[in-house]
């Protein structure tokens, strides 16, 4: 088979189909659409297909490597795994813009070329807002417009950055870039708003606890893993990005720690989750590269997973909020276990998929002496545990009792709960099968004894530290608030300078305006004044002071004549 | 009417037995050390309870970190709509 036919518009052109489709026919046609394009990845030969002679440049719209083919897979697991997830809302609107959503960001994994990249971008970027917006109402209004801005602002960038890049290098071909000059600059900063940097990153946590629970499942497994397939493709071993990872690893997590929305609590988590794969992309060895991937991948399903289990609670109780919570192990069991296997994997415990995915990065940041980035994320591994591993679970199913008693979470969404648990445990007990994936051959052996006994000293004595805080009531206790993160800038601080600028304008015209007023209003006072019969331009003037004006002005005019 | 359903969690003393046996649990795992040989690139890192302090200390300084931030970042929830 050849790969000429570009596997995203299986899903692209499908979605538009979905309409026609009712009831269980839609469920069905839907799930059909990701494993189509499945099978059809499966047969296609690496290699570059589908290309397209445009401006003397060749678009490549199927590019096909071990790279690209991972994060096809991923993105057509994510979007499987969401329609089930989708199948008991039967909104037709989230439903389609979800699959277009989808089939763009694996159009753009496909991408060889800078400009079929972007164009996918933007379809991402606009049809992600739609999922933004799907819970609908005012705020969901506002909060959409802001996640708008900073999704067009990464197509601006990469808009620029590639046209600079071609300018440059004479070629559309979308391969390492590397920070060479400012249009490399350009493309890390369209891909570092996506990948959610620091002080780039407001929109995730802004947005994703907004929406739908069906929406938010979406929104998870694309937009940021985009972001982070196209720093593995474009600057692979760019040192900055260590640094810049370090630090995403490490400030969210003292958000998480005090946020009271739970589905916030887990886009915080994200980021820090996003900083261990930026951190392998920045030390770019292929231990570190297949650790980010790898990364990347089992996040996919772990994030998903916690947000689909929080996705569940918040339909059924109304609320994700750690303050309104608890005592729901009760009324949704299933649902909690399948958290508690999420937590359990994103913590990165033994026998789960995060232990097998971080410990790579982990040991390629070890093996180049990369000493505080280490014991950074060894840092933030432990407070992995506290907010997403303990936390999640334990305000929304455990804790004091809310006295909230609701159904089981629909069976759909249990379904889809099941296999994303499921494949976390397969990955965490089968790695060396995931492994063979990988873009790059490795030998990596997670499970010694000595890995496995540090990991869960580390592991259970974070979780330690959280039992005695709670216990003794140090531990913060959940609170009805919000807490100010860098959108306080644009929502707070520049509104303000706005509003002062505004005023200060204002005002200047209102004294400008007041001069101008009194101006006139004394000009026509003392016109009409003087007009008067006695006034100085009404009287009769002798004749000799007429002589005398005409004489001093043509002496003016002949001191000016010689002077000139 | 009928009594709501009791559960075995919802008895404090019963959650207390199960913290205890958390706390059984780490110390087994301290005395794990005696035990296993440890490799680690960085060779402090196989110092005699390393990781547990780490991840005790490093949990801790984050909680208590983070609370103190409260006073700086928290605000009303509907700061924004004001």
């Amino acid at each position: 088979m050849t790969g000429d036919f570009p596997v995203a518009l299986i899903l692209i052109i499908g979605a538009a189909l979905i309409p026609l489709f009712r009831g269980m026919a839609r469920g069905a046609y839907m799930l059909l659409l990701p494993v189509a394009a499945f099978l059809y990845l499966l047969a296609v030969p690496h290699g570059m297909h589908a290309q397209v002679e445009l401006l003397g440049q060749t678009l490549v719209l199927m590019r096909v490597d071990k790279l690209s083919l991972l994060f096809g897979y991923i993105f057509l697991l994510a979007a499987f795994l969401s329609v089930i997830y989708s199948l008991h809302a039967d909104d037709v609107t989230e439903q389609v813009t979800g699959m277009i959503y989808a089939g763009s960001a694996i159009g753009a994994v496909f991408a060889g070329d800078l400009l079929s990249l972007f164009l996918y971008w933007e379809v991402t970027a606009v049809s992600s807002v739609l999922l933004v917006w799907a819970r609908r109402g005012a705020q969901s209004g506002a909060t959409g417009m802001r996640y708008i801005i900073f999704q067009l602002l990464s197509g601006m960038f990469l808009l620029v950055g590639g046209l600079m890049h071609w300018q440059a290098t004479g070629s559309l071909e979308f391969g390492q870039i590397g920070l060479t000059g400012i249009s490399g600059a350009f493309i890390l900063i369209a891909f570092g708003i996506k990948s959610a940097f620091p002080f780039m990153h407001n929109w995730l946590p802004d947005a994703y606890p907004e929406t739908t629970p069906v929406a938010t499942v979406f929104l998870c497994a694309f937009t940021t893993k985009l972001g982070i397939y196209a720093l593995a493709r474009g600057f692979a071993g760019t040192e900055m990005l260590i640094w810049i990872g370090t630090l995403m690893t490490a400030f969210p997590i003292f958000y998480a720690v005090i946020e009271n929305d739970l589905r916030r609590v887990l886009s915080y988590s994200m980021i820090n989750q996003l900083g261990f794969m930026v951190v392998g992309i920045g030390i770019g060895t292929e231990l570190a590269i297949n650790g980010a991937v790898a990364h990347a991948f089992a996040d996919i399903l772990f994030k998903g997973l916690l947000f689909m289990s929080m996705g569940a609670v918040l339909l059924r109780t109304g609320t994700a909020k750690g303050s309104e919570l608890g005592g729901l192990y009760k009324s949704m069991p299933w649902t909690t276990g399948f958290c508690i296997v999420g937590a359990a994997s994103i913590s990165a415990f033994p026998l789960f998929s995060g232990f097998v995915t971080k410990s790579m990065i982990m040991s390629a940041a070890a093996a180049d002496g990369y000493l505080v980035v280490w014991l950074t994320l060894l840092f933030a591994s432990a407070g992995v545990v506290e907010h997403a591993g303990i936390k999640i679970p334990y305000f929304a199913f455990f804790a004091h009792d809310s006295g909230k008693r609701c159904a089981e979470a629909p069976r759909n969404m249990l379904v889809a709960m099941a296999i994303a648990a499921a494949l976390c445990i397969g990955i965490g007990i089968f790695p060396d099968t995931f492994y063979s994936i990988l873009p790059y051959t490795t030998d990596y052996k997670p499970y010694t004894a000595s890995h496995v006994v540090a990991q869960l000293q580390l592991l259970l004595f974070a979780s330690l530290a959280v039992f005695v805080l709670i216990r003794t009531g140090i531990y913060p206790p959940e609170i009805r608030s919000i807490n100010l993160d860098s959108d306080w800038f644009y929502r707070r601080v520049a509104p303000a300078v706005v509003r002062v600028a505004r005023d200060l304008i204002r005002g200047i015209q209102g004294i400008g305006a007041t001069a101008f007023d009194s101006g006139t209003r004394w000009i026509i006072e003392i016109s009409s004044r003087e007009s008067q019969p006695q006034g100085l331009l009404m009287r009769t003037w002798p004749t000799r002071s007429m002589a005398l004006w005409v004489m001093a002005m043509l002496l003016a005019y002949m001191l000016f004549y010689y002077l000139g | 009417m009928s009594q709501p359903k009791k559960y075995w969690l919802d008895n404090p003393a019963n959650v207390t037995k199960l913290y205890r046996l958390f706390w059984i649990l780490c110390l087994l795992l301290i005395a794990s050390d005696f035990f296993i040989h440890r490799h680690e690139d960085f060779e402090f890192a196989t110092l005699f309870g390393f990781h547990v302090l780490y991840g005790f200390l490093g949990c801790a300084v984050l909680i208590l970190a983070a609370k103190q931030l409260r006073r700086l970042l928290m605000r009303d929830e509907d700061y924004y709509d004001r």
